[in-house]
């Protein structure tokens, strides 16, 4: 199983250790990545500024995986989301194809559409499979009780990603049980984390994340898991700045799924980048 | 909001009506705009208007319908959308209030009113590929784990397709706004 890696921004430049723990995790369940040369941001950012700016950004990345005939993997589901929503919107629209193949012909290159976007949960979920993850498990985590944070790109708007069900998701849970974790619901599960508002009122892009916090200490999970490099940011970053701000306490680890799998599969902390987290995962690390 | 205040929000003068909005955004991507019959399900569902209530997709996109230009692009509730699909994904008209949302910010770009942050964003990508400029203490983070350095952007590529957009001159004509 071979997939050209589509690094992104936040997670080479904020997030590394969710790239360490994914090329770990990935290398023992048997999927090769190739690196995609010069890749750019994947356009979304541009999305509200100027629409064909960012499909042309997107086509862009695309062309580089077609060009070594691979299909996609992301770590991050806005990278993922953008890629699979810009390629329903040139499949449909021929006129809108040739203006990018046009612009795209400056830099001598072409947009065919071979190529196929996948984030890495639904790698996880559809190429490896359940099953195959569990027989990597050698080290299950029984002990721990986790909230898994779904995100939004990952599964809206479902019309064009058709990953899961976003009014009640189930993957990301069958994902951790894999590990031997139990998963624990909560109230605000299905929000969005509020990362997205962080550049223009962070105070209101606070007061979102606060809300899912809260809920989830209410359940006593001890830790969240996420699939996003920038809901993980959120979370994780900005956990302190809450406690601080509020005078409230949660001291909740977050991990990145890849992360948890990996310790799972018996990886040591350090391998997986755990000591970069922002808040303390020592104690988390007693439990297991 | 004084009473006067919110009486004068509620009342909508001829002389505010733009018809020629309302087509601009269908055109810019709002194609279901008129088939809204204002159920409330978009703000219902919204993440951000549970914690600031001056952000309403319904509004927005019955302003939209009515060609309430001025009211809406000017205003700095356009940007606080966190294009978080939730909208999308339950709206039973089938609107996608997110990308109606998108479709008027792009036209806000347009005319001058882009968001000083996305403003600064859009910069940065143009100029370095990504939503951030690389620095050197990230590669060094890397290098201790192990990891090889930050894959550098084309960033000569990413300007020349970018020349052929919108996205310099609409940069350009913001220049000066808030």
């Amino acid at each position: 199983m071979k997939y050209a890696y589509f690094p992104g921004c936040v997670t080479p430049l904020r997030e590394n250790s969710y790239e360490l723990s994914a090329r770990r995790v990935l290398e023992k369940l048997g999927v090769e990545l190739v690196e995609l040369e010069g890749a750019n941001c994947c356009g979304f950012f541009l999305d509200a500024v100027d629409h064909l700016s960012s499909i042309v950004l997107a086509a862009r990345n695309l062309c580089l995986a077609e060009d070594i005939g691979c299909h996609i993997i992301t770590l991050c589901p806005t990278c993922s989301g953008h890629f699979t929503r810009v390629k329903a919107e040139l499949s449909e629209n021929p006129k809108l194809m040739n203006d990018v193949n046009r612009v795209l012909s400056s830099v001598n290159r072409r947009f065919i559409g071979s190529s196929e976007v996948k984030h890495i949960a639904r790698v996880l979920v559809e190429d490896v499979g359940v099953e195959a993850i569990k027989k990597t498990v050698t080290k299950p985590l029984t002990r721990l009780r986790v909230a898994p944070h779904y995100g939004c790109h990952i599964m809206k708007p479902s019309t064009e990603i058709r990953f899961d069900s976003p009014e009640n998701p189930r993957l990301l849970d069958s994902l951790i049980e894999a590990t031997g974790v139990k998963c624990v619901n909560y109230m605000e599960k299905r929000m969005c984390c509020g990362a997205p508002v962080m550049g223009v009122d962070l105070k209101l892009s606070i007061e979102v994340v606060r809300e899912k916090l809260r809920s989830i200490k209410k359940e006593k999970a001890d830790a969240i898991v996420t699939i996003c490099p920038f809901c993980h940011t959120q979370f994780d970053l900005n956990q302190s700045r809450i406690e601080e701000e509020y005078g409230e306490t949660y001291e909740i680890p977050v991990l990145h799924y890849t992360q948890l799998l990996g310790l799972a599969q018996g990886y040591e902390p350090d391998d997986l980048g755990l000591y970069e987290n922002r808040v303390m995962v020592d104690d988390l690390l007693s439990l297991i | 909001m004084p009473l006067a205040a919110e009486t004068r929000r509620r009342v909508i003068r001829l002389e505010e009506i733009n018809d020629a909005f309302s087509r601009e955004v269908i055109k810019a991507g709002g194609e279901k705009l008129y088939v809204c019959f204002q159920c409330g399900t978009c703000t219902a569902s919204c993440p951000i208007f549970k914690f600031d209530e001056s952000y309403n997709p319904r509004l927005i996109i019955r302003s939209a319908v009515l060609g309430l230009m001025d009211r809406i692009l000017n205003n700095d509730m356009l940007w606080l959308c966190a294009a978080c699909y939730s909208c999308t994904e339950r709206c039973p008209r089938g609107v996608r209030p997110a990308e109606v949302i998108r479709a008027i910010r792009n036209i806000a770009a347009e005319k001058g009113y882009i968001h000083e942050f996305f403003k600064t964003q859009a910069d940065t990508i143009i100029n370095y590929g990504r939503i951030w400029e690389e620095e050197e203490f990230v590669n060094e983070m890397r290098e201790d784990m192990g990891l090889p350095p930050v894959p550098s952007v084309n960033r000569e590529e990413v300007k020349k397709i970018l020349e052929y957009t919108k996205v310099k001159k609409i940069l350009a004509s913001g220049e000066g706004e808030d």
